[in-house]
């Protein structure tokens, strides 16, 4: 039997394999690249930049719930320019396609922020609209279609022949309407989902557990919702989309693929399994190889909904 | 390098409400360790998401496989279910993680550790073959875990404990402020144990002048460094990551008012 071709593409960027990590629990992949070779992944959507550094959230910044985690980081990252200096470089020597994910307190910011990415060289540049972890700007523009198709042109408008990527949030009444606003506003690709807002209280001391009360939910609990969201999303816009939300195994990536995705990122999985993000690849292989599949693209938008 | 192994139970030990147990740990001690004080991640279970961090109590270079022990009290399900792990049975751990004490062997240290935060501690005993004290503390008597290994471990060992059922009655920050008084030939005062002590403990050693550090605990995720939720808040206003940048930090590094 031939071998399954893995490839898929992403608004014209080409990635060996599907399965990519998600934005903000990879760092700039250093630490993993102490585990497993970075060159295995399709794609690395780095840690969350923003225009200047940021120290982030006070802690406790994470809170187990069932099947998931709780998290309010709050964007702690270098700046732009420091992630262009030295991360991008580091990153550079793999064979793994390299996706910046930018968040802005306003339009202006995330103009700038994709001019100098472009510069530098990244492959594609994903605007993050839907951080519930910070106060200004960030889940403001997702849960709004004018903002989001303001934030959306903007980046379009300074970043070149670099693909722009909205990721969108799920903190919202119909996803579709904000998929469609940034669709409209030239987006090339789009990310869902981020974080569901949730929170988590100690009992005893009837304190949250989380010093910001709130944060966002990630992990295997969210993986139905992603998966409704990425089907929902992929039948009213043309541009693909990179599915995220639970993805823990082959499984879980070739649902969010038969809803629409073209490719999938693994995120909270990682903290259980480090390696969950190759698992992930060689699962979607088995799945090709059972279901008798030339390549693995094949699954994308295949699922046969009843009438 | 940091890896992910299956290590063997070896053994199973209950010393009052904790659980002492050792693993056979393949070259994990060969290929990571910096110093005592690092932690492993534990994998408790498949319904849990997330790792549980422990701290190394102590750990060496064997054939065929490295040992390693670690010392937890079950503080919720994680714990509990790693707990009820018989000898015999594989655990997936992520080590050896972190720096550990910076520590030079031929040194001679004054060894703080309170409660749970004593078994960490004897990496270092064991680190200066029998050249530094230890003074440990807890709630009662019965929190006084190891004390034998110290002694076999320490040139001298004082015991502290808040309802004075054995040792002094009091903190152990009273017993650092007279070890120090006494004795001006320690390299640094090194500590583990809840916050509330460490500061006290620190602050001592900096009216005498001794260099002093800590070993932190926060809710981690990944262990390694990437995803930014263990935080640590520095006096310089940064915030650092206590599976990576830690679990040990210099004392006054450390912004002991946030």
């Amino acid at each position: 039997m031939p071998e399954v071709d893995l490839s898929v593409n992403l608004a014209g960027m080409t990635m060996k394999n599907p399965v990519c990590v998600a934005s903000g629990t990879f760092g700039f992949g250093r630490e993993y690249n102490e585990l497993f070779d970075l060159s295995e992944l399709g794609g690395i959507c780095a840690k969350g930049l923003t225009l200047h550094p940021r120290e982030g959230n006070p802690g406790p910044r994470i809170a187990e719930t069932p099947m998931g985690i709780l998290n309010s980081v709050g964007l702690q990252n270098p700046g732009v320019d420091a992630f262009i200096a030295t991360e991008l470089p580091f990153l550079r020597q793999f064979d793994v396609k390299v996706i910046a994910n930018i968040s802005g307190n306003t339009p202006e910011e995330y103009g700038i922020m994709c001019e100098k990415l472009a510069g530098a060289g990244v492959d594609m540049i994903e605007v993050n609209i839907s951080c519930p972890n910070v106060k200004a700007g960030g889940l403001a523009y997702g849960t709004r279609p004018e903002l989001a198709a303001e934030v959306t042109e903007m980046a379009k408008a300074h970043a070149g022949s670099v693909p722009v990527m909205v990721k969108l949030s799920p903190n919202v009444t119909d996803i579709t309407e904000i998929a469609r606003a940034v669709e409209g506003a030239g987006a090339d690709a789009l990310s869902l989902i981020n974080t569901i807002r949730g929170m988590r209280i100690d009992v005893n001391t009837r304190r949250p557990i989380l010093k910001m009360n709130t944060g966002g939910l990630s992990g295997p609990a969210v993986l139905p919702v992603a998966v409704r969201m990425v089907w929902e999303v992929a039948q009213c816009v043309k541009v693909p989309i990179l599915g995220m939300g639970g993805v823990a195994k082959g499984e879980d990536a070739a649902q969010m693929m038969l809803a629409g995705a073209s490719a999938v990122a693994v995120g909270t999985a990682l903290f259980a399994d480090p390696f969950t993000p190759i698992k992930v690849r060689e699962g979607l292989r088995e799945i090709a190889e059972k279901q008798g599949l030339a390549a693995v693209r094949e699954l994308t938008g295949g699922v046969r909904p009843w009438s | 390098m940091k890896v992910e192994r299956k290590c063997k139970i070896v053994s199973k030990e209950q010393m009052g409400d904790a659980i002492y147990m050792t693993l056979e740990c393949g070259d994990m001690v060969r290929t990571s360790f910096k110093g005592p004080g690092q932690f492993v991640h534990i994998k408790c279970g498949e319904g849990l998401l997330l790792r549980r961090p422990i701290s190394v109590c102590s750990c060496q270079e064997d054939e065929p496989e490295d040992l390693l022990s670690i010392v937890f009290e079950v503080r919720g399900e994680g714990t509990q279910w790693l707990a009820n792990r018989p000898a015999g049975h594989t655990l997936d751990v992520m080590g050896l993680l972190g720096n550990g004490f910076s520590m030079n062997p031929d040194g001679r240290y004054l060894l703080v550790g309170g409660g749970i935060g004593i078994p960490p501690m004897r990496g270092c005993a064991q680190y200066t073959q029998g050249r530094s004290t230890a003074i440990l503390g807890g709630r009662s008597k019965d929190k006084i875990i190891l004390k034998d290994c110290f002694e076999d471990e320490c040139a001298k060992v004082l015991v502290a404990t808040d309802d004075g059922s054995l040792g002094y009655h009091g903190f152990v920050d009273a017993l650092v402020r007279q070890e120090l008084s006494e004795d001006k030939g320690y390299d640094a005062v090194l500590a583990c144990g809840p916050k509330p002590m460490l500061r006290n403990v620190a602050k001592v050693a900096e009216e005498f002048g001794v260099p002093c550090q800590v070993s932190m605990e926060e809710r981690m995720g990944c262990g390694i460094g990437a995803c930014l939720v263990c935080v640590c808040d520095m006096k310089d206003g940064s915030r650092k990551h206590v599976c990576k940048n830690g679990p040990v930090f210099d004392s006054k590094e450390v912004d002991w008012d946030a």
